[in-house]
């Protein structure tokens, strides 16, 4: 009965595709490429292990993957032979083993063979332990998790037994009761909720705390008892296993061959939990690493640092410094030999009794001398240097600035080895929503029908609680005095206000307010947390007055009229109803208890309840009606059953009012509320209204005796996918509009005029960011027509605004007309007041036209391949002709601090690029608000159609910025030279870059991408709006690539992980919006502010620190190293070693190893107070003046200066005398020692006691270890044999002579260019280093000086950043160039040049900004807008004009001119 | 930042937060010692270390200068000698030389006589691990695995004792010093042990366990360019005799430069010589066995004094003194430096 053709095609393709799984596994990118090209070809089949289809489950379970779980990299077996294989792909440790395997040859020989091996063996081992405990810990959670048990259907014992998770296998049937992990990927098939609903929670898949339904397969959800496992007769056919969380394609096929189509509503995913139902069985689909949750799990990235890249380029110069040192040892050793025509005593023949020709001994000492120079390239560098950033990342981690105490988070380094990288910082592409701000969204204004409504009263209870987030808390008397007094103001806003005082009071006092307000607040503390986008910031809305009046003429028109009242309404109301009911339906919205967290809100269950009230009468039909409904496939054809108990209902709903009150009565007594509840008529509303809603009465019964006592306070919580919809059904809330509840089928709205009411659910489109909107497709219940509800952003939905063809008069069309100008005022209005903004339209469909679209629809939902396009066709050729009822402005508030980190960042030399998928005037707002943009910035707006149009305007902005800063270079120069105090100099030109995302299109083509790039060069800052994750990526990796700059992305949401990922740091925001872009970042900081610490003072301090390791470590290898070459010109080039080779390795790897780590974590060049208060520092580490090729090629020459002073010292000293080589090499160690060691003290900044430690240890270590070695090593180290030298030593003045001497020596040149440096040239982190040691008073002083400076310094590098780039236009005058940019007369300045026609685009609406006093109140903008209409003229350039308008600050008034950029003209 | 204080109270009665601990350490606020480069102290630092180099360096020219050393190359004034041993078949014919030379002052306190070697590679990689340091310490070793090859063993398979290149290559000439006393000859007074070092003689040099020296050699050889087996180094003396013989010892610390002298006597201040040498007329007697003309070498004799800070070599003094120099004068720079930058006040803000 199985068609046995696609069977075998199927095993086929898996066989031979089982390569191509593992691509779509490995990232996130490819997999959409791997989902367009390889379509339709691979399906997997699941079939239960039970019945009939036991054969063929014997031959299918082999093929896939069961449940166990294995994320270890080793076993113990192949732990020795797997990581030594993985530790040898480092070249470095292929080097060295190239130097042990060299050392085994005995003709090149150099040390015993087991020495060289010492260093080897000791990173390798480090490195094997550290990689085994990594392992081992993954091996006890895998355990862990493997060992978990379930229920699974066993067909022995036909019932479900506990099985660990190990043993489930593709096919298995697995029953799960509420709050248990779901052990694998597996199709719903039954849930004990009587819709087929499941809610499974996916924090620890995404962390997103809100709840998720999943729906039963189709066929299965009107099934009454659980399924029975035995007459399970289908197969399942679905895509093959990849990770994609928001898909899930196939099909079950019954018996019968009917098909049912599946989608990820069907799909509970390992390891999430299920909540708030009973009891749910799946077929496991995906088992083990096949599941969507373990594919997503790509573990650690690594990245290389710069700094990195910069080490290994330098080691390569070290290579070449060993090669040559080589040479010169092979060529000597020739020559030297080659004097001697016979065998000298001391040169010993072969073992064959014949003497080696010099070339070929030559030949044989370059391999012998690279194994004694070996230490020259630093291979405890590596390890050194993992061991330092490790230190790093624990201090940064451990840092208490970055705690956040309301998430109780703190920073997360999950990229643990480029934390230097944060110092070298050149852009920032930050994200806005949730990385700027809050995405705390805060209902703030509505436009409904054409008519504005501002919600004053709300827009103070805002500040009330911006003043109290600002405010300490030592300052809260204070405050609640004045909050007291603005509560006499306005009487419905002091609720809110003193309420949320007594909260916080009670946060941050700890009860020294103790009863005032404990019962409120009690009841309300405990869930704040665990509810997403739940803050009372957004959940109170204080609604507007003059609406609420509306409203009341609403509730009282329903009230006094009949059930056809409705209709007979004026139109106004009509558009308010629907605009809320639009608000508070057309979301994804899961509605539950508070004090039942997780507990999803159950209207009534038949059965165990009385019936109590005819509203439960009401709702029971509701349900029987709905059931009907849902059990049909195909409702629509049922329609008319449906219609009768509809309108039942909705007469029902009517009286519902007046049944109402005493049953909220009782439960209001019950409740024992402090005050009484507000009748509806009562314009006076507090935010506990909302819970005295009508189904409140029969909630409280089961709530009552479900959950023992707790609190009656039934407050209604809303867990939604985006904080934007939680904000909208809260505004709707507060207008009484309440969502009662949700479930797949119907959505059931109280309304204070209309009562409850319950609509019928027929389909949710969802929001995609290509249709940039989303729709529900509802049954009105009074009018009984298909309602098609759309809120979405305006730039598209005010194209899909139908001509009132429904309405027909020519009336109502003038009016739509009119209404839909007036809204798109208030939305420009809102976006740029920086709210976020939506549009909400409706249409109504005939029941023909619904039907006509549902069977197009249902193919599209069937269909498995291409299903994503042709449901997005299907949901364009639903939503059109649409009739706007209004439009939302939502705030989202900046957070803290976020202005002052910016201009911080800003002038800390690093570039910051705002990308947003937001409109142009809230993205540009938003960027003035946090002070990305500054009101005297030029700003340009690149917005065009084609791409030549857009390279022309790109050029002229690019002309008359140089000319601008061209000009003002050499007024500055001039000013410069004159006088000697610069500080009234204003810094560099500045300009802003507005761009949006149609126009970005444009500009990131290949040909105009170096135009683009030397344009946002020379911008200070740069917005791009409304692009797409894919462009945010792109930006980034083409800054990053083209001009190789270090580039930071710093995001909250899923569409920044691209952009994270591409950056060079990609830094996540543990923000609302779940965890996809922290598991993708490198670090994730809990606000952005955090950021400026970060940076400034982790960045640098790394970077810093890491840098000054390194070229220490250089040093000191090579210092170390040279003394063993210098040697060689003594002892005819014959490699031999003047120390002991134990000492010799054990001198790196012993006594100079601590030293430099310490250093490299711990030292602190400026204190962290300074580096915050002077950005400027950040530039040193960004322009790595740390680690110039200059800087180590000095290092290397100091290197070989102290080596020359170590060697030659001694060497003149004992020269002539009876010393031995051992007793000769002895000092020079000693020596080198000090030296090296001193040299580190030089370099630190701070000493602290675990510094002073570790150098005093390694210095008591060095001697405890040579006078124990020299007193035991008689025979144990056969052919050097250091025996009581260093005793004797001890006991010999002239050992102290020549150490002393040889370290001063060494070192005073250093130090003296350390003295001269500071004298002469000190850089600003040396000043900076004085400032800490002033007192507070003085240190203020200084900074405040230093800023001043710091403006020369700025010009100075502006100077030689732009003195490369701008084209020398020495003629033109300042004022000249100015002027051909930004006009500077007053008044209206009407140009176009050569009759280039413009097309007037009207700015005038920023004059009714004027009135406001936030963001806008100075602003001077160039607005270049191209039109394609202009070409028309096929004048070439002539024809690009520009609308230029300038605003004076004083006046509040703006010029709008219009002016062609060709200066000739102007 | 500034809330940091209010997070002690909170804490602890919160649940465990992930709030880091706000100690020293962890902050990275630990009391440090910020080196400042203030003109105090790197003027004191450049003074004071002048001031210390130079008066140890001229310490150290002053008790070198009272160092009497005499050095004679006999490797030129017996030429003969060095023309018979180029020919290695002479091996056997013995060669005997004598230098005359005058003392013209007193050398006062412990003499001690060095032979020096010139253009001796003793710091060969190969030459220096040529050795048995387990054979020297009279085990039974397996000489074979040692790196003394190919001075190992003969054809034979008779065993070298002691093996190795160094052990091989051993200075063997033997110099005695004669004053010519009022025309009397009188032979200077020589010790020829207690010159190596204790532990070397004691410890690290054993000869192996037997009732005679000779059968404790019994069954091996000597090295192929010895005249005599190990065993009657010095047959006068049975504790400096075989391996813990003073001369072998000593040549067996090898030399760290080309160039270099090993002790061989020391005056025995006996009689005339209680004080030292007197000044006169001496002569040396040696018989030449070295040969140093192959590898274009040279021998001298030394007879020198010690001081504390050992021979003559005045380097170290001068070096010093430079040293000591050269910071004081950097120091006044510093300083004419500072003093012209204090006036535009650019400097060091204090």
């Amino acid at each position: 009965m199985a068609d046995p053709i696609r069977w075998a095609r199927y095993r086929w393709q898996r066989l031979i595709s089982t390569e191509g799984r593992e691509v779509s596994s490995s990232s996130n990118s490819s997999s959409k490429r791997y989902q367009s090209s390889k379509t339709a070809s691979k399906h997997r089949i699941v079939i239960p292990c039970l019945g009939h289809f036991k054969e063929e489950y014997e031959k299918v379970s082999k093929l896939y993957m069961n449940n166990k779980i294995r994320t270890t990299k080793y076993t113990l077996l192949n732990f020795i032979p797997r990581n030594l294989f993985e530790q040898f792909h480092r070249v470095a440790n292929l080097y060295f083993l190239f130097l042990v395997v060299l050392n085994w040859v005995p003709l090149v020989e150099a040390f015993q063979k087991e020495i060289t091996m010492l260093p080897l063996v000791v990173v390798l081992t480090i490195i094997a332990v550290k990689d085994g405990l990594e392992d081992y810990s993954k091996y006890k959670l895998d355990k862990q998790i493997n060992n978990l048990l379930t229920k699974v259907y066993s067909r022995k014992e036909k019932k479900y037994i506990d099985e660990c998770w190990k043993n489930v296998n593709v096919g298995d049937f697995i029953r799960l009761s509420r709050n248990e992990i779901i052990p694998a990927d597996m199709v719903l098939l039954y849930s004990s909720d009587l819709d087929g609903i499941c809610y499974i929670e996916t924090a620890s898949l995404d962390g997103e705390t809100n709840l998720k339904q999943r729906q039963v397969v189709r066929g299965y959800s009107e099934q009454v008892s659980e399924i029975d496992p035995e007459k399970f007769s289908s197969r399942i056919e679905c895509e093959s296993p990849n990770n994609d969380l928001s898909r899930f394609r196939g099909f079950v096929e019954h018996s019968n061959k009917d098909r049912v189509g599946l989608s990820k509503e069907n799909l509970l995913l390992r390891g999430c939990t299920v909540r708030n139902t009973e009891a749910v069985v799946g077929i496991v689909v995906y088992a083990g690493h096949e599941t969507k949750a373990m594919l997503n799990n790509s573990g650690p990235h690594y990245k290389r640092s710069k700094l990195e890249r910069k080490v290994n380029s330098d080691i390569l110069w070290c290579v070449l410094l060993l090669i040559l040192m080589c040479l010169t040892g092979a060529v000597g050793h020739g020559i030297w030999l080659s004097r001697y025509s016979e065998i000298p005593f001391f040169n010993i023949p072969g073992p064959d009794g014949k003497l080696i020709p010099p070339a070929l001994a030559g030949f044989n000492m370059f391999w012998t001398m690279i194994i004694l120079l070996q230490v020259l390239i630093p291979i405890s560098l590596y390890v050194s240097i993992e061991i330092v950033k490790l230190g790093q990342i624990y201090l940064i981690q451990n840092d208490i600035d970055f705690y956040h105490e309301k998430t109780d988070s703190t920073i997360q380094c999950r990229s643990l080895n480029i934390a230097e990288d944060l110092g070298q910082i050149q852009y920032i592409f930050s994200d806005k929503t949730g990385t700027l701000t809050e995405n705390k969204m805060v209902f703030r204004r509505c436009s409904i029908a054409g008519q504005e409504y501002c919600h004053e009263e709300n827009a103070k209870r805002l500040e009330s609680y911006q003043e109290m987030d600002s405010e300490d808390e030592d300052s809260a008397d204070a405050q609640y005095a004045s909050l007291n007094h603005m509560s006499k103001r306005r009487g419905h806003n002091c609720r809110a206000v003193n309420e949320s005082l007594k909260k916080k009071s009670l946060d941050q006092l700890s009860g020294s307010y103790p009863v005032a307000g404990r019962e409120n607040s009690a009841s309300d503390v405990p869930h704040a947390g665990h509810v997403a986008f739940s803050s009372r910031i957004e959940t109170d809305v204080v609604p507007d007055t003059q609406l609420l009046e509306k409203f009341s003429q609403i509730s009282s028109h329903s009230y006094q009229q009949s059930e056809d009242a409705v209709s007979k309404l004026s139109l106004e109301t009509t558009y308010i109803i629907d605009f809320f009911l639009a608000l508070a339906i057309c979301n994804t919205v899961v509605v539950s208890v508070p004090n039942q967290p997780r507990q999803k809100m159950r209207h009534s269950s038949l059965g165990r309840m009385p019936i109590k009230s005819l509203e439960e009468i009401r709702q029971m039909f509701q349900r029987l009606s709905v059931r009907r409904l849902s059990s049909s496939p195909l409702p629509s054809i049922k329609e008319s059953s449906s219609e009768s108990p509809n309108s039942f209902v909705s007469k029902l709903s009517i009286f519902k009012m007046k049944l109402a009150s005493p049953a909220l009565d009782g439960a209001a007594q019950r409740a024992a509320e402090p005050h009484n509840p507000d009748s509806p008529e009562n314009p006076q509303l507090s935010e506990e209204l909302d819970m005295v809603n009508v189904a409140a009465g029969s909630e409280h019964h089961s709530a009552g005796s479900s959950v023992k006592g707790s609190s009656p306070l039934s407050k209604l919580c809303y867990e939604a996918e985006s904080p934007d919809e939680a904000a909208l059904v809260h505004a709707a809330r507060a207008y009484k509009c309440v969502l009662q509840s949700r479930t797949p089928d119907q959505v059931t709205v109280d309304f204070t005029g209309l009562g409850s009411l319950t609509f019928q659910l027929l389909h949710i489109l969802p929001f995609d960011s290509v249709r940039k909107r989303m729709s529900v497709v509802v049954r009105h219940p009074v009018s009984n027509k298909v309602v098609v509800y759309t809120k979405g952003a305006d730039s598209v939905m005010m194209d899909l605004l139908g001509t009132a063809s429904e309405v027909g008069t020519k009336n109502s069309e003038m009016e739509q007309k009119k209404i839909k100008e007036r809204t798109q005022k208030h939305l420009d209005d809102y976006a740029r007041r920086g709210l976020r903004t939506l549009c909400i339209a409706k249409k109504v469909m005939s029941d023909e036209e619904y039907t006509e679209w549902l069977n197009h629809h249902f193919l599209a939902e069937t269909s498995i391949d291409n299903r994503e396009e042709l449901l997005l066709e299907s949901a364009i050729r639903l939503e059109t002709k649409l009739t706007l009822l209004g439009a939302t402005g939502i705030e989202d508030r900046l957070q803290d601090g976020v202005p002052d980190t910016i201009q911080a960042l800003r002038k800390a030399g690093i570039k910051i690029w705002m990308l947003t998928g937001d409109k142009r005037e809230t993205a540009v707002n938003i960027a003035y608000a946090c002070k990305l943009l500054e009101p005297d910035d030029k700003i340009f707006t690149l917005k065009s159609q084609s791409r030549d149009v857009c390279a022309l305007v790109m050029n002229k902005i690019l002309e008359g910025i140089q000319k601008n800063t061209s000009a003002k270079k050499t007024k500055s120069q001039k000013l410069g030279n004159v006088s000697a105090s610069p500080s009234t100099q204003a810094p560099a030109f500045s300009a802003g870059l507005v761009i949006d995302g149609k126009t970005l299109e444009h500009v990131l083509h290949d040909s105009l991408q170096n135009i683009f790039l030397d344009l946002t060069e020379k911008c200070r800052a740069v917005v791009c709006c409304q692009a797409t994750p894919l462009q945010k990526s792109v930006l980034v990796r083409l800054v990053r690539n083209k001009l190789k700059a270090m580039t930071l992305a710093i995001g909250d949401g899923a569409n920044d992980v691209s952009m994270i990922q591409v950056a060079d740091t990609g830094v996540g925001i543990l923000g609302q919006e779940g965890m996809q872009a922290v598991m993708a970042s490198d670090f994730a900081i809990s606000q952005f502010r955090h950021l400026r610490k970060l940076l400034l003072v982790h960045g640098h301090w790394c970077y810093t620190r890491l840098t000054n390791m390194v070229l220490y470590f250089f040093y000191k290898n090579v210092a170390y190293v040279n003394l063993l070459f210098w040697y060689q010109f003594f002892c005819g080039f014959s490699g031999t070693s003047m120390t002991d080779y134990w000492i010799l390795i054990l001198f790196n790897l012993l006594f100079t190893s601590v030293p430099p780590i310490v250093y490299g974590v711990l030292d602190k060049d400026v204190s962290a107070e300074i580096l915050m208060q002077i950005p400027q520092l950040y530039v040193m580490s960004q322009k790595s003046v740390a680690y110039l090729p200059s800087t180590f090629w000095i290092t290397l020459l100091d290197a070989f200066y102290q080596s020359l002073v170590c060697f030659f010292v001694p060497y003149f000293t004992y020269c002539g005398s009876d010393i031995d080589i051992f007793s000769f090499g002895n000092p020079i160690n000693t020596a080198a020692l000090f030296i090296i060691l001193l040299h580190l003290l030089i370099e630190c900044k701070s000493v602290t006691w675990i510094h002073a430690v570790v150098i005093v240890g390694s210095i008591l270590f060095y001697f405890v270890f040579t006078l124990a070695f020299g007193a035991t090593c008689k025979t144990h180290n056969p052919p050097s044999n250091p025996y009581w030298i260093m005793e004797r030593h001890m006991t010999d003045p002239v050992f102290y002579l020549v150490c002393l001497l040889t370290t001063c020596v060494a070192l005073l040149p250093r130090y003296l260019l350390k003295v001269l440096q500071g004298t002469l040239f000190p850089s600003p982190v040396m000043r900076a280093k004085h400032l800490d040691k002033l007192i507070p008073e003085e240190q203020r002083e200084a900074i405040k000086r230093w800023k001043d400076d710091c403006v020369v310094n700025c010009r100075m590098e502006f100077q030689v950043t732009s003195g490369s780039s701008s084209s020398a236009t020495g003629a033109v005058s300042e004022e000249e160039s100015i002027a051909s940019v930004l006009p500077t007369s007053k008044t209206p300045l009407q140009f176009c040049s050569r009759g280039g026609l413009v097309e007037e685009v009207s700015l005038s609406d920023i004059q009714d900004e004027s009135g406001n006093t936030n963001s806008l109140s100075s602003e001077r903008t160039v607005f270049l807008n191209l039109s394609k209409e202009t070409n028309s003229d096929s004048y070439g350039s002539s024809n690009c004009c520009a609308k230029v308008s300038q605003r004076t600050s004083e006046e509040g008034k703006s010029a709008i001119s219009l002016a062609g950029l060709n200066t000739e003209q102007v | 930042m500034k809330n940091k204080k209010s997070f002690a109270p909170q804490e602890a009665e919160a649940r465990p937060s992930r709030c880091p601990d706000n100690s020293a350490f962890k902050q990275q606020r630990l009391p440090a010692w910020k080196p400042q480069l203030t003109i105090a102290t790197v003027l004191s630092t450049f003074f004071l270390t002048g001031a210390f180099c130079l008066s140890v360096g001229i310490c150290l020219i002053l008790s070198a200068n009272s160092v009497r050393e005499i050095q004679i190359n006999y490797s030129d004034k017996c030429s003969d000698c060095s023309k018979l041993r180029e020919n290695s078949y002479n091996w056997n014919i013995e060669c005997l030389c004598s230098v005359d030379f005058k003392l013209k002052e007193d050398m006062l306190g412990d003499v001690f006589m060095y032979y020096g070697l010139q253009n001796f590679y003793q710091n060969h990689r190969r030459y220096v691990i040529s050795r048995s340091d387990a054979q020297l310490l009279g085990r039974d070793v397996n000489v074979q695995r040692s790196y003394c090859a190919p001075f190992t063993t003969y054809n034979n398979g008779t065993p070298m004792a002691p093996c190795g290149a160094i052990a091989n290559s051993m200075f063997n000439d033997t110099i005695d010093l004669f004053y010519n006393f009022n025309s009397s000859v009188i032979q200077v007074p020589l010790l020829k042990t207690g010159n190596s070092w204790w532990t070397d003689k004691n410890v690290k040099f054993r000869n192996p366990q037997s009732h005679n020296l000779s059968s404790a050699f019994a069954g091996t050889a000597r090295p192929p360019y010895w005249q005599k087996p190990v065993y009657l180094l010095d047959e006068e003396d049975e504790r400096n005799n075989g391996y813990i013989n003073d001369d072998f010892i000593i040549w067996m610390r090898v030399s760290a430069f080309a160039t270099f002298r090993n002790l061989y006597r020391r005056i025995s201040r006996k009689r005339h010589f209680a004080d030292g040498l007197p000044a006169g007329n001496y002569t040396f007697h040696i018989s030449y066995n070295f040969p140093v003309t192959k590898f274009k070498g040279k021998k001298y004799v030394i007879l020198s004094t010690m001081v504390w800070s050992g021979g003559s070599n005045p380097f170290l003094g001068i070096a010093y003194v430079v040293c000591g120099a050269a910071a004081t004068l950097t120091g006044f720079i510093i300083t004419a430096i500072h003093l012209k930058l204090r006036k535009k006040k650019t400097y060091f803000q204090k």
